[in-house]
């Protein structure tokens, strides 16, 4: 049986089971007993036996089934291949998994009767998998459906089972946070021991080509991270240049200048931007921005890269700027209006009150907003894996190409793979900085921005 | 006259024009920055619509073709796989060739490339619908190759002459253009096709199947998951230090960046778990992760604006919290929750970079199905093709992206309005 008729087969009995529970209360009731619930809850308790503990095991099947099954095969794989090297037992598993798959190809290679081994093994696994589902299914059924008597306290017990999946809910957030630290820092430390911390951070050439065979000569790869993090805080600042004080005077200009119309207008069209994938903006700042700054650069006699760090800073600054706008809008809202009142009274005029009362009154907000954005920034792909370069300069000039962390992640994880090379694993340890640097900002960037806001209510 | 001998109206009057200047420059800076916006907004718009039009038309070249059923080897009567076996391609040529009398090979060769590498499918897919029309003559409007379709969309009419196509090749296409034989049609082949490497046959079906059904995962997963997740921690969840843990952390999550949440999918789910790459399954799970805060904290906000009134009313009528909770709470609060989750899907549907990590960027000719096919997304689609260094790929890169958009369009509108619509003051 595979997975989803075992989820059908849940679902009817979830159906079923409640039906079942539900009469069985109301013909206990009919018969002139006091039930301590309703029938629905009766219902309710039956169906949630019957179907949670059969759903967990299958959960863990599909997690479990597949090592199960490698670990069997790798017992039945020749001599050989066993005692080689782990890769060379990988790659003989998917072979296998292959032949399976295609049984004409079953007689054709030496691992043929593996194959047929697992072909037999996953035929038992389904039926033994169907078998423990449906037992459980008519268990559940079963033990509930005697368990309903008058005083079975229904209610309470299925209060308690909600909440509780109620919880399960909301510490999901809380597992992928563990999850992406844990599987970013796993493959970190692995690649921390073939390349030192202190290189990977302060290392100035990055060239992550491993060589093939161990005998090739030069080409042992190099992964200084440096330049990495100087792309990457190139084009951000280029983008925060252009940002921050557009998305500022925009949200200073609507919350304080603007008449109501402008502003129920202008507001959404701006935050528009923010709602365009970035996968568009990349494609615009690849063919559009960047042949015109090209096109702009060499008019006027000056050496402009194809992919300059310029035209994805650019285009991410234009990006990032509703987001600006509308974090310093909410801070902006939030000073109270006495204090500009106040201003106005001392003969201040609107600039004069915005930029020596407003602004200093919302600073830590703006900050906040600030950082925020920054780490948007940090963090931002498409659009610097489409218009800024692969290479790895290490250079302050706009008009160079330059690479970042995440362009890095992408073009090392893209493709195939092999799962221990330093080259895959360097990709988790740029994540692992990228994961630390934005959960840092963003901590801090939070915090700045709740303290400041108790200030005022 | 010097400082000393002015007057302090003077004085006053001077600071004043200084300070009016100041304010009307502010006014300015601030006004040329929304106006910077908003402009960036309609350039960025303008150059998708001016670049991705095009697009959607298609030209074609209407040709009276014999169904040579003794060249093809096959009758009416012919078995379905004899029908799709036969040479289609050796058919056109063979038609071209005595049709145009090209001289030699080399001319032949350059002939034949100015029809699409995909017009044998056009007429196999002709012959297979309707048997009967094998032996007979009949008019077919077939796809020509990316070069004179972009040559007659955009050159044409210049007088320029053509980087892509030989002078020989145009004295051809002028021929047919002069018999009215070439024309523009709307591209369905860009709808129903899935990716291909000649431009013009390739089309988004295959995308957007991926994308719904990513869509699809995503949505059966982060919507319960997002739902229980807020009610618990608005309603049941202690005030206690790991509450404001689990809460300081689906913020921080809410803004981790997207290429994170692709490398926990890598580790995860395909090397741990061992979900297949490529699936529109691990995709969902991906998004979903992705997702989640969003939904969450949208509906902990719904939750929030439903008064403390209602509640009472129902604890006070003798219902227990989780009655309350989901008799009269949660009905109230799923508007809000609803628009959250448009919302959120809005930003799965964009995203990009996790999927990329997953595999999602294959090159995947099929439609996927089901959840478990290969497949890749829109985004993703649209990453690829910009790669493409054909001109009508660009073209076609802009068209998907307008379709992106739209779909976009669509499902914030549908959120502003059933915010609008079922939105209760108290």
């Amino acid at each position: 049986m595979n997975y989803s008729t075992l989820l059908i087969a849940l679902l009817i009995a979830l159906g079923a089971a409640y039906f079942l529970g539900r009469n069985r209360a109301r013909s206990l009731a009919g018969q002139g007993e006091s039930m301590h619930s309703l029938p629905t809850h009766y219902g309710a308790l039956t169906a949630l036996w019957t179907t949670l503990p059969p759903l967990l095991i299958l959960i863990m099947w599909v997690m479990l089934e597949p090592r199960i099954v490698d670990a069997l095969l790798t017992m039945q794989l020749p001599e050989a291949i066993r005692t080689a090297s782990e890769a060379e037992v990988r790659l003989a598993l998917s072979k296998v998994h292959n032949i399976a798959s295609d049984p004409s190809m079953m007689g054709q290679s030496e691992l043929g009767s593996v194959a047929a081994h697992l072909v037999d093994l996953e035929q038992r696994a389904a039926i033994l998998k169907g078998g423990v589902i449906l037992s459980l299914i008519l268990l559940g059924v079963a033990v509930t459906w005697r368990r309903i008597q008058p005083d079975l306290r229904a209610r309470g017990e299925v209060e308690r089972i909600v909440r509780v999946m109620l919880f399960a809910s909301s510490a999901i957030a809380v597992l992928t946070t563990l999850g992406i630290l844990v599987s970013v820092l796993f493959e970190a430390v692995l690649f921390f021991q073939k390349v030192s911390p202190i290189e990977f951070l302060f290392g100035t050439t990055w060239s992550p080509q491993v060589a093939l065979r161990a005998d090739q000569s030069g080409s042992s790869g190099s992964f200084g991270a440096v330049p990495l993090f100087a792309g990457t805080l190139l084009i951000s600042a280029i983008a925060m240049f252009i940002a921050v004080p557009v998305g500022l005077m925009a949200a200073i200009y609507l919350s304080e200048y603007a008449t109501s119309r402008v502003r129920q207008l202008a507001k959404p069209a701006l935050e528009v931007l923010a709602g365009i994938p970035t996968v568009v903006y990349g494609f615009f700042a690849a063919l559009t921005v960047a042949p015109f700054i090209r096109g702009v650069g060499e008019s006027v006699g000056l050496d402009v890269s194809s992919e300059s760090a310029l035209a994805a800073g650019l285009v991410m600054g234009i990006m990032i700027i509703p987001f600006v706008s509308s974090l310093s809008d909410d801070v902006i809202n939030a000073v109270p209006q006495s204090l500009r009142d106040g201003s106005y009274g001392l003969g201040a005029t609107r600039s004069e009150t915005v930029r020596q009362v407003v602004i200093p009154a919302a600073l830590p907000g703006i900050v906040g907003a600030v950082m925020l954005a920054v780490s948007r920034a940090i963090g931002e792909t498409m659009i610097v894996a489409m218009a800024a370069g692969l290479a790895a300069n290490l250079t302050a000039n706009p008009l160079d190409s330059v690479t970042t962390v995440t362009v890095q992640i992408v073009t090392l994880l893209v493709g195939d793979q092999e799962f221990d090379s330093p080259k895959t694993l360097a990709a988790f340890a740029l994540g692992l900085v990228l994961f630390i640097v934005t959960l840092v900002l963003n901590f801090v960037a939070i915090k700045i921005v709740q303290k400041y806001r108790e200030q005022y209510d | 006259m010097t400082d000393s001998t002015m007057t302090t109206r003077q004085k006053v009057e001077a600071s004043m024009r200084r300070r009016r200047a100041a304010e009307t420059r502010f006014r300015l800076y601030g006004m040329a920055s929304v106006l910077f916006g908003l402009l960036c907004l309609v350039v960025l718009f303008g150059d998708i619509f001016s670049k991705g039009t095009s697009a959607f038309s298609q030209t074609v070249l209407t040709t009276t073709i014999e169904i040579d059923g003794d060249y093809l080897d096959i009758t009416p009567d012919s078995s379905e796989s004899d029908i799709m076996s036969a040479n289609y391609d050796g058919l056109i040529k063979r038609h071209f060739k005595n049709d145009v009398q090209p001289k030699g090979r080399s001319e032949a060769r350059s002939l034949f490339s100015l029809i699409s590498s995909g017009a044998g499918w056009q007429i196999q897919s002709q012959v297979l619908e309707d048997p009967s029309i094998i032996g007979k003559t009949v008019t077919v409007d077939l796809l020509v190759d990316d070069d004179v379709d972009q040559w007659f969309k955009h050159e044409y009419g210049n007088d320029s002459g053509s980087v892509r196509l030989s002078e020989k090749q145009l004295e051809w296409i002028t021929g047919w253009i002069e018999s009215d034989a070439l024309k523009t049609q709307f591209n369905t082949t860009f709808f129903v096709n899935g990716d291909s490497r000649e431009p013009e046959l390739a089309g988004i079906r295959g995308a957007i199947t991926g994308t719904l059904l990513t869509l699809l995962v995503t949505f059966l997963l982060s919507f319960p998951i997002g739902v229980a997740a807020a009610i618990y921690l608005e309603e049941f969840a202690p005030k206690n230090r790991l509450t404001e843990i689990v809460e300081i952390n689906i913020n921080n999550l809410a803004a981790v960046p997207s290429i994170t949440f692709g490398l926990l999918g890598l580790a995860i789910f395909i090397n741990i778990f061992g979900v297949s790459r490529s699936t529109p399954l691990v995709g969902g799970l991906v998004l979903t992760l992705m997702t989640l805060p969003t939904i969450i904290i949208s509906g902990r906000a719904a939750i929030k604006a439903v008064p403390p009134s209602i509640r009472e009313a129902a604890l006070g009528l003798g219902a227990s919290k989780m009655q309350t909770v989901f008799h009269h709470v949660l009905p109230l609060a799923m508007p809000g929750m609803l628009t959250g989750t448009i919302i959120g899907m809005a930003q799965a549907l964009g995203e990009t970079a996790p999927l990329l990590m997953i595999g999602m960027i294959a090159f995947v000719v099929d439609v996927p199905g089901f959840i478990n096919d290969p497949s890749t997304v829109l985004p993703v689609q649209i990453f690829l093709w910009s790669d493409s260094p054909e001109r009508a790929f660009t073209e076609r890169t802009s068209g998907a992206i307008m379709v992106l958009l739209g779909f976009l369009i669509i499902m914030n509108t549908a959120a502003v309005m059933l915010r609008r619509r079922l939105e209760r003051r108290w």
